[in-house]
């Protein structure tokens, strides 16, 4: 069989969106609406929250809200810019292990070595790389600059040569699964499948005192909303619908001049970032990181809650992964094989027949019918070949 | 020499079995641009008919004969089920196929879990392919690995003979080069979809048989395999089979080098970065066909 390519895509058919962008709203009541939006779930988060749930349960809280932080950058990279990123896991351990080795090198005093060095590797001192980690002032910058730092050196070489589409998906993956082996080979200086354990201490605060818990808690929290605002602003920014429109037509962008390579690498880089926040703030919470959390299975767990909420809206990432987390604690723990049927069921059944998540039936029981077509595109491409285009939104 | 020798067999024998598994990937990723995540489940379905097979077919070589066609029709007929049933209706929405698939992998992993049991189990290999063959010069060379290197080569012989010379092969590669124009042309383009799924998925299951020769089967042994596979078409160029057959013995060969100059966590970082920068110079793959396209 002699070179071949799949049929080009100028006569294919093009994805349908995942969610339709919300058409410009009239700015003062849309901002109104918003920020009584957040009053309500600040309010839900740091006064609710605590008053109703159990320590246990508010510590499960704190790390599910971790969890929806990596839900909100896969929200603008994929939701918004379309691209699948399959490895947010990478980036939530890089930012994991950062802050894991510093509170680790924390715990074992100036000088000190982390108890798991002693017993795997016959290291003498530690490792040049573990160094700079000691302090905190390289340590915390680091949690967020570095998982941007590997996604702008991947999506800058990527983008630029316009692998897109189920390549940069399968790419990511690969990332995922290459990061991991790398981890649990290098066992003497990363912990190797264990990872880094009984992490007790952060900045001074002993975790195992609930009340140092709880003040984890409202960091997280406290992140979360911050997160949220910033990516309000963004997707309702010129560049969040530069975004929009890179990912319904990429070569239409580029042929009124714009560069969607940069465009999708700011996506890529902003998710990044957040999934390194995030995997920093769930090492205090929960007390370990370890290549179990962060390879391919988490990495695409990480996506199918942001899917079930509604890929492409602000609060759908959170409350889908929110869910969807608490639902695998709630039945994993009584019926293990059960769940795994359901999360297989539910990558199915909202990927193919809800691509607009929950937020789209939200969206049709308010008859708004541009948030709407999402989820009537869903059912109506069922076995049809559908020749539309997608509307690009007006600028 | 015995050495670099010794790593370029063994480079050469992982390309075979990373061949078999993209093979049929590179069949159904070319011809209906869908990544399928449930084709390691598919390997997983050869592998389990091997050792279903076994607890009739009292001859390892008996059985592992009986497997290999058998291996094929369940695992084909999986793939047309999953084609009819969902791929189909998630045509044009490619990245969607991929989560689908992926959720229909971990539900076929959990139902093989509750029907053989979670722990790996072994299956028999015929004696004639435990030993070794001795070459000159010190070498020596499994026969199981031979054995799964003749079995890839045969499957690339005969798919490429199947789409040169059958009429069916030429309405697949029709349907590969445009899908429009062979649909105006009078090929039942769905039909030849569903016969290209059962193909492809059928030498997944062909993969699994050749894989029990190498170690214990579980639940998730293709969810490993699969990566690199996907990485082996990706590279190679979609729509044809010359790429994935170079860059698996490539890929193969890169691996058992790095892993042998270094450490085997530090040889798959490296195959990362290379397939990465390979991307750079060839972002569509190694072999393309020129289109006016603007993919």
């Amino acid at each position: 069989m002699t070179a071949v390519t799949p049929a080009p895509p100028s006569t294919v058919v093009r994805p349908a969106p995942a969610g339709a962008v919300p058409p410009n709203r009239p700015a003062g009541r849309s901002r109104l609406r918003t920020l009584a939006g957040f009053a309500f779930g600040a309010a839900l988060l740091f006064a609710v929250a605590p008053l109703v749930l159990s320590d246990f349960r508010l510590a499960l809280l704190a790390k599910y809200l971790c969890v929806a932080m990596v839900a909100v950058g896969i929200g603008i990279a994929w939701g918004r810019g379309g691209m699948l990123t399959l490895g947010q896991g990478v980036f939530f351990g890089l930012g994991g292990y950062a802050m894991a080795m510093h509170l680790k090198l924390a715990d074992a005093g100036p000088g000190g070595m982390p108890d798991f060095m002693q017993l795997y590797g016959q290291l003498d001192e530690l490792p040049l790389w573990w160094r700079p980690f000691a302090s905190p002032w390289f340590a915390l910058p680091a949690t967020v600059l570095l998982p941007m730092a590997v996604a702008f050196g991947l999506g800058s070489l990527v983008f630029r040569r316009r692998v897109r589409g189920a390549y940069f998906a399968i790419l990511s993956q690969a990332l995922a699964a290459a990061m991991v082996i790398l981890l649990i080979g290098q066992q003497g200086t990363t912990g190797g499948t264990n990872g880094l354990t009984d992490i007790t201490g952060f900045f001074g605060y002993d975790l195992d005192d609930p009340v140092n818990q709880r003040m984890v808690y409202f960091i997280i929290a406290g992140t979360l909303l911050a997160l949220l605002a910033l990516t309000r602003q963004l997707i309702h920014s010129r560049y969040g619908e530069l975004l929009v429109a890179v990912r319904d037509g990429e070569e239409r962008v580029r042929f009124l001049g714009y560069d969607p390579a940069s465009v999708k690498l700011v996506a890529y880089v902003v998710a990044a970032g957040m999934a390194g926040l995030a995997g920093a703030l769930f090492v205090p919470a929960v007390g370990i990181i370890s290549p179990a959390l962060i390879g391919i299975v988490p990495s695409i767990e990480f996506v199918i809650g942001v899917a079930v909420g509604g890929r492409a809206t602000l609060l759908g990432p959170v409350l889908g992964a929110v869910a969807v987390a608490w639902a695998r604690t709630a039945l994993s723990e009584r019926f293990p094989g059960t769940w795994t049927y359901l999360q297989g069921l539910l990558f199915v059944v909202v990927v193919a027949f809800l691509p607009g998540g929950l937020a789209s039936l939200w969206a049709l029981a308010r008859r708004r019918d541009v948030a709407a077509q999402p989820l009537r595109r869903g059912w109506l491409s069922l076995g049809r070949r559908r020749a539309e285009r997608t509307e690009v939104p007006a600028a | 020499m015995t050495v670099l020798f010794g790593q370029l067999f063994t480079g050469i024998s992982i390309g075979a079995v990373l061949l078999l598994i993209a093979l049929g990937l590179a069949l159904t990723f070319g011809q209906m641009n869908v990544i399928n995540m449930a084709h390691g489940e598919f390997i997983m379905a050869g592998a389990y008919t091997t050792y279903v097979l076994q607890q009739s077919i009292t001859g390892a070589g008996l059985s592992l004969a009986v497997a290999l066609p058998v291996a094929f029709v369940v695992a084909g007929t999986m793939g047309v089920l999953l084609e009819v049933l969902l791929i189909r209706r998630l045509y044009a929405r490619p990245l969607d196929t991929l989560l689908v698939t992926w959720g229909v992998s971990l539900i076929l992993q959990q139902l093989a879990r509750d029907i053989f049991g979670s722990p790996n189990v072994q299956t028999r290999a015929p004696e004639l392919l435990t030993g070794n063959v001795a070459l000159p010069g010190g070498l020596t060379i499994a026969n199981n690995r031979l054995f799964i290197l003749a079995l890839a080569l045969a499957a690339v012989a005969a798919l490429t003979l199947a789409l040169r010379l059958t009429p069916l092969g030429r309405r697949i590669r029709a349907v590969v080069q445009n899908r429009d124009l062979a649909a105006v042309s009078g090929i039942a383009t769905s039909r030849v979809d569903r016969t290209t799924f059962f193909l492809g998925s059928g030498l997944a299951g062909l993969a699994g048989v050749a894989l029990t020769l190498l170690g214990p089967i579980g639940p998730t042994m293709g969810t490993n395999l699969i990566i690199d596979a996907f990485l082996v078409v990706v590279v190679g160029g979609i729509g044809q089979l010359k790429g994935s057959v170079i860059v698996a013995f490539a890929l193969g060969v890169l691996q058992a080098t790095g892993e042998y100059l270094t450490t085997l966590s530090v040889a798959k970082v490296i195959v990362f970065v290379a397939i990465v920068a390979f991307l750079q110079w060839r972002p569509q793959g190694l072999f393309t066909l020129r289109t006016r396209s603007l993919a």
